[in-house]
This record gives structure tokens, sequence and C-alpha cells, in this order.
């Protein structure tokens, strides 16, 4: 347990180090050129996806990490090239140019083409970050599934990383998928693992230092969501539906009343997951960083203020810190929990409703 | 804004990664490890149900022995009591035919003294009358060696048997 609290202290500390780091370098950039520091901006663009890792920048010094940009366009067909191309978006490249975060069309003039429909499926921070964790994620569990082969923790105790792997698994299936789903938990269970360790490895991933925030995207998470919604419709039976366009056991007019809402529950649901995730992963990413940024914020009324309030600042952030490595297990819980609870309520409890109706 | 309008590139990014990784896990992952945790489970309850047979099976043994053991015991003491009782039948017996046979031999004993002591009186007897036979005749060859004395013992004689 000790080792495990100084383990992430430390994580969270390192990771606040780099964050500072690059926060220094911006702030003093940003400095020179008398500009003030927006706390706000530079928070969002911390959070937002980009097409390229952004350690840090030291005057026109930019320590960046390009990553393919692959763009497609009916009017120009599929360009792939790096995102060093646009040298930060100061030039233009292939007749693109990136404004912000996003890519858009120019023309040969040099003016911005609003008839050119770009769709930019490049691999981004968070995508290439995505597929870095996912990776190792897959070769973790193939290491772990073949120790098992070899039966090492069937005939035997589990050694090393099994015992990592194996309470996450049990806890999904015992306290997860059979408390909910019953005797079909089995049909379920490779899916409710996968969704819990894919929004788990990726929370934690999301807080590396310097990582993107995977999670925290609505992009992502609506992934998750209308993947639950296509399952849970999957597991519906006539019984659910019955229950969304009849309910039964109330007045003619009331059920008239509850179709609507019933219906709208369908969706709700999954909506709910998706806004959940998402606000909880850019909550606590906006916090880390709003601390961070009150030491430039007291910094620019005052240097010997910006250096009193930076203790303070760093304790609460690695406060919040611990708080969010707590967050990436609960969240990851919580999304596959719902999921499994509503696929419940999509196969119907039969067992259960006949209790009731007794 | 841009934080809440998800992004086509990452949508489809994330959804092929979701797919790929669900199926490769399922596939190289979940099934060989949900298989194991399964078997090491069912293995678990197999040894701890045998574990109970076994338990329950060495208390029926042990009431088993328990139940020979006391039987044993009465056998044994069924047996004793019957060598006991088959001992003292035995000596009592022994001792019935020794007193028996003991009397046999005195009664014989006494029968063949009787028979030698009687023989030994009539010898005697015998003996004796035969010495006063020979002291008679010694005593009235003395004394009839004259024959008047000869004379005067037969008229004694003759005497005598006149009486009779």
């Amino acid at each position: 347990m000790t080792s495990g609290r100084l383990k992430s202290f430390s994580i969270a500390a390192f990771s606040l180090f780099c964050v500072l780091i690059s926060f220094t370098a911006k702030a003093g950039g940003g400095g020179e050129e008398g500009k003030k520091f927006d706390a706000g901006k530079a928070m969002l663009d911390h959070i937002a996806d980009a097409h390229e890792f952004h350690f840090f920048s030291v005057g026109d010094f930019h320590a960046t990490l390009p990553l393919p940009v692959i763009l497609y366009s009916p009017q120009r067909g599929l360009d792939v090239f790096m995102s060093s191309n646009f040298h930060h978006g100061h030039d233009d490249y292939k007749g693109y140019r990136m404004v912000g975060h996003d890519i858009v069309a120019v023309n040969e003039a040099g003016v911005v083409d609003e008839t050119v429909t770009v769709l930019d499926f490049s691999i981004t921070k968070n995508v290439a970050q995505m597929i870095l964790a996912l990776v190792v994620l897959f070769f973790l569990l193939k290491a772990v599934a073949n120790k098992y082969k070899t039966g090492q923790g069937v005939t035997s105790a589990p050694k090393g990383f099994q015992n990592a792997i194996e309470p996450v698994v049990m806890f999904v299936r015992d306290d997860i998928a059979k408390p909910n789903l019953h005797h079909k938990a089995n049909r379920y269970l490779p899916y409710l693992l996968t969704l819990f360790f894919f929004i788990l490895i990726n929370n934690i991933f999301g807080l590396l230092p310097g990582a993107a925030n995977v999670t925290g995207n609505i992009a992502f998470t609506l992934v998750l969501g209308l993947i639950s919604l296509v399952v849970i419709l999957f597991s519906t039976n006539k019984h659910f539906w019955g229950h969304v366009f009849w309910f039964p056991g109330v007045p003619v007019p009331v059920k008239i009343l509850m179709l609507p809402v019933e219906l709208m529950g369908v969706f709700t649901k999954p909506f709910a997951l998706i806004v959940r995730l998402f606000a909880n992963m850019t909550a606590g990413h906006i916090i880390i960083l709003s601390f961070i940024s009150l030491i430039f914020i007291f910094a620019e009324m005052s240097k010997v203020a910006g250096f009193g309030f930076a203790p303070l600042s760093i304790a609460f952030a690695v406060f919040i810190y611990v708080i969010e490595v707590l967050v990436a297990f609960i969240q990851a819980f919580i999304f596959t929990n719902l999921t499994a609870v509503f696929i419940s309520q999509a196969i119907g409890d039969h067992h259960y409703e006949e209790d009731v109706h007794h | 804004m841009g934080l809440l309008t998800p992004s086509l590139g990452y949508f489809v990014w994330a959804l092929v990664a979701f797919i790929i990784v669900f199926l490769l896990l399922k596939k190289f992952a979940w099934k060989p490890i949900l298989k194991s945790l399964n078997e090491r489970e069912t293995n678990i309850s197999n040894a701890i149900a045998s574990a109970e047979k076994v338990k329950a099976e060495m208390a029926q043994l042990q009431n088993e022995n328990e139940a020979l053991l006391a039987k044993a015991r009465e056998e044994r003491a069924q047996l004793l009591k019957e060598a006991r009782d088959m001992k003292d039948k035995i000596i009592n017996e022994a001792k019935e035919q020794a007193k028996l046979e003991a009397n046999k031999v005195i009664a014989e004993a006494q029968a063949a003294i009787q028979a030698q002591k009687m023989a030994a009186l009539t010898d005697v007897k015998n003996q004796v009358g035969k010495l006063v036979i020979e002291v008679s005749e010694k005593v009235l060859r003395q004394q009839l060696s004259g024959n008047g004395a000869q004379e005067a013992h037969i008229q004694g004689l003759v005497d005598t048997l006149k009486l009779n």
C-alpha cells in the first residue's frame, strides 16, 4: 500500500514538474512578446487534441513530436504527410493550412477555400497515444494470458503481473457482470472486460506527464457510448419494448404520457455515459491545470507572489492528481457497471419482475 | 465550442481501435484467462468437495474402527471368560478324576494290605500251629517215653473224647 501510494505520488510530482516546465517556457515566451498569460486558453490548449506532441517551447524553439496527417477531401483525394510540414501553423502545405487545431483547405492565392470539404483522419496526439496505450494493453494481457496457458495460476498460485490483472478481471466478472447479468454474464464478459480495460488504460496514459487527454474527449466517449447503445439495443427483447411503448400497470392516459419519456430514456442512458466520462476526465485535467495556472496569474501581478504561491498551488495540484489516479479507476468502473446495468434492464430480469407483480 | 464537437477522425480511429482491440483481446486474452480462472475455481471447489468427502469417509472409518474395536474387546472378554470357565471346569474335572483315582488306588491298596495281612496272619497261624505241634510232639515224646505214661495219656485222650 505504502509503496503504491509513494509511486503514485512520485508520478504525480514528476508529471507536474513536466507540466510546469512547459508552462514556464510558454509563459516566458509570451512575456517576451508582451502578451498576457491567458489561463483559459492555455488550459483548453492542453486538454484539446493536436496534430503533434508538444512538450515545451523556448523562444522560437518548439520541442515537438510530429505526427502523420491523413486528409481526405472529395475534390482533392487522399493526402498523407507529416504535421511538421506545417511548421506549427506558420506554413501552408499541399494546399492545406493549420488554423488553431483544425486543418482547412486554401486555394492558390493563399485564401481559405470554403468550397473544399476536408475530412481529417489524422493520427493526432490522442489517436497516437490511444494506439500506443492499446498496444501496451494488448501485449500485457497477452503475456498474462500466455502465463495462464502454461498452467501458472491454474494448478498453482498466480505469479507476478497475473496478480495485478487477475483481481481486476475477477472484479469485473464477480462485481459488475454477475450481479447484473446473472446467467448471461459470460456472454457479455469479453465486452465488459474490454470496455473496462480500454477506459482504464487510456485514463492512466492520459495522466502521464505530457500525455494527451485521451478519455476526456467527446469523440472518444461518444464511440464508447454508441457501442454501449448498440450492445444494449441488441440485448433488448419483447419484454423491454413492451415496457417502453406500453408501460404496464398504469391507466391508458399515463401509458401515452410514459411513451416519450421511456423512449427518450433509451437514448439518455448512453448519452449520460458519454457526458459523464468526458466531463469527469476533462474536469480533472482542468483542475490540475488551474492550480498550476494560478502560479502564473500571481506571477504576473508580482514575482514574489508567484514564487510564494507556488508551493501551495503545487500541493493542491498533487492532491488533485492523486485523486485523479483514483478517478481513472472509478470512471472505468462506473462506465462498465452502468453499461452492465443498462444491458440487464434491456434483458429484463423476469424473476425480479414477477416478484414485483405478485 | 471546439471542446464539445466530436472530431470525425478521432471518432473513426477510436471506433476502429475499440473493435480491433475487442476482437484481439477476446481471442487472445479473455478466453484463456477466463477459462483458466473457471478451471481453477472448479479445481478448488472439487478439491474442497473431495476433501470433505474424504473427511466424512475418515469419520465413518473411524466409527467403524471403534465399533470393530469395541466388538473385539467384547469378544476378547467373552473368550477370556470362556477360557476361565474352561480352565475351572478342566481343573475341577481333573480334581474329581484325581480324587476318584486316588480313592480307587487307596481302596486297592487297602484291599491288598488286607489280603496280605490275612495271608500273613494265615502264615503266622500255620507257623504257630506247626510250632505248637512240634513243641507238643517234643513234649509228648518226652512224657510218653515210658509205657505207663503212654497208656495214661491215651486213657486221658479217650476220656476227653468220651466227654465230647
